[in-house]
């Protein structure tokens, strides 16, 4: 915090920096926060934790984790296959958005994408928040309309004989794309792996 | 304090584009967990938002949701929100 020695803080502004605008939105948030500790529902302190823990304890590195663990470890792969909530676990991710995983995993016959067609259903625990362009009109569309195409414009090109399947998590689950681990990867230690998995891969909009 | 603050990133990516966006997700997370309500309380009202108008940034969607989470949860009227609504950045 830095130091202000001020005259006077009245609205002539004798100083050099200029206060920014607030935008509306911006201002209209901060109302709703106001309100809701005055009414006692909470402290900032809650409010703080939480997005820190959004900021450094929640995004792909712990999904990456996981997969590098599936890759290495048949009977956890099998496990995580079978109840994600529980795998994830194990490893210590969970909580809100995560308390309904399913693992869908990528095969050479079989690629998995992820979407959500009516917001942004995302599972925190293993991901982190969402992109940008996952939480766009044109994505939530067109990832169930024209899934092979919208890959293809991605970046991501899955030839015809390879099967598409589409997760809409709209619902209570949340999916989690177990990519295939890439080829020459066989020497690599379990914490080299994880340096491998993409935030796009366990998604399902990229291949590794 | 001077200058912007740098802001935290993921993956190489902001987590958030401006403080404010923050503030609107810890405050659906924190009421939803503080009132025991399912995430679907602010979820349906998220989805409604958006196809209010589905053009209009994905933060600002969420602020609205939040709003209507709050103003149906008796929690607050809209007057009430309007009048305690800051027109300036406060100094710290």
């Amino acid at each position: 915090m830095s130091d202000h020695n001020h005259g006077d803080h009245g609205s002539d502004h004798g100083h050099n920096h200029h206060p920014e605008p607030l935008a509306p939105v911006e201002a209209r948030v901060a109302a709703i926060e106001s309100v809701l500790i005055e009414h006692g529902m909470f402290d900032t302190e809650m409010l703080d934790g939480i997005v820190e823990n959004f900021e450094h304890n929640l995004g792909p590195l712990n999904g990456a984790k996981v997969v590098a663990r599936a890759w290495i470890d048949p009977d956890y792969k099998a496990r995580l296959l079978d109840d994600g909530t529980a795998a994830i676990a194990e490893l210590g991710f969970g909580g809100a958005e995560g308390d309904h995983m399913v693992v869908v995993e990528n095969t050479p016959d079989v690629h998995n994408l992820v979407v959500c067609t009516l917001c942004s259903c995302y599972p925190w625990p293993t991901l982190g928040l969402p992109p940008a362009w996952y939480k766009a009109p044109a994505y939530r569309s067109r990832a169930v309309r024209e899934p092979r195409v919208l890959l293809a414009e991605m970046g991501t090109p899955i030839p015809d004989d390879v099967e598409i399947r589409v997760w809409d998590s709209s619902a209570e689950v949340r999916y989690l794309v177990l990519p295939q681990r890439p080829p020459g990867t066989d020497g690599l230690s379990e914490s080299e792996l994880v340096t491998r998995v993409t935030r796009d891969s366990m998604i399902g909009v990229a291949r590794l | 304090m001077d200058g912007p603050v740098a802001l935290p990133r993921d993956n190489g990516e902001l987590v958030f584009a401006a403080p404010w966006e923050g503030r609107a997700v810890a405050l659906a997370v924190a009421l939803v967990e503080r009132l025991g309500l399912p995430w679907d309380a602010f979820r349906l009202r998220l989805i409604d938002a958006i196809a209010d108008d589905p053009d209009r940034p994905y933060y600002e969607s969420w602020a609205a949701a939040l709003e209507a989470l709050v103003v149906s949860l008796e929690l607050a009227t809209t007057e009430a929100l309007t009048a305690t609504t800051p027109t300036e950045r406060p100094t710290l």
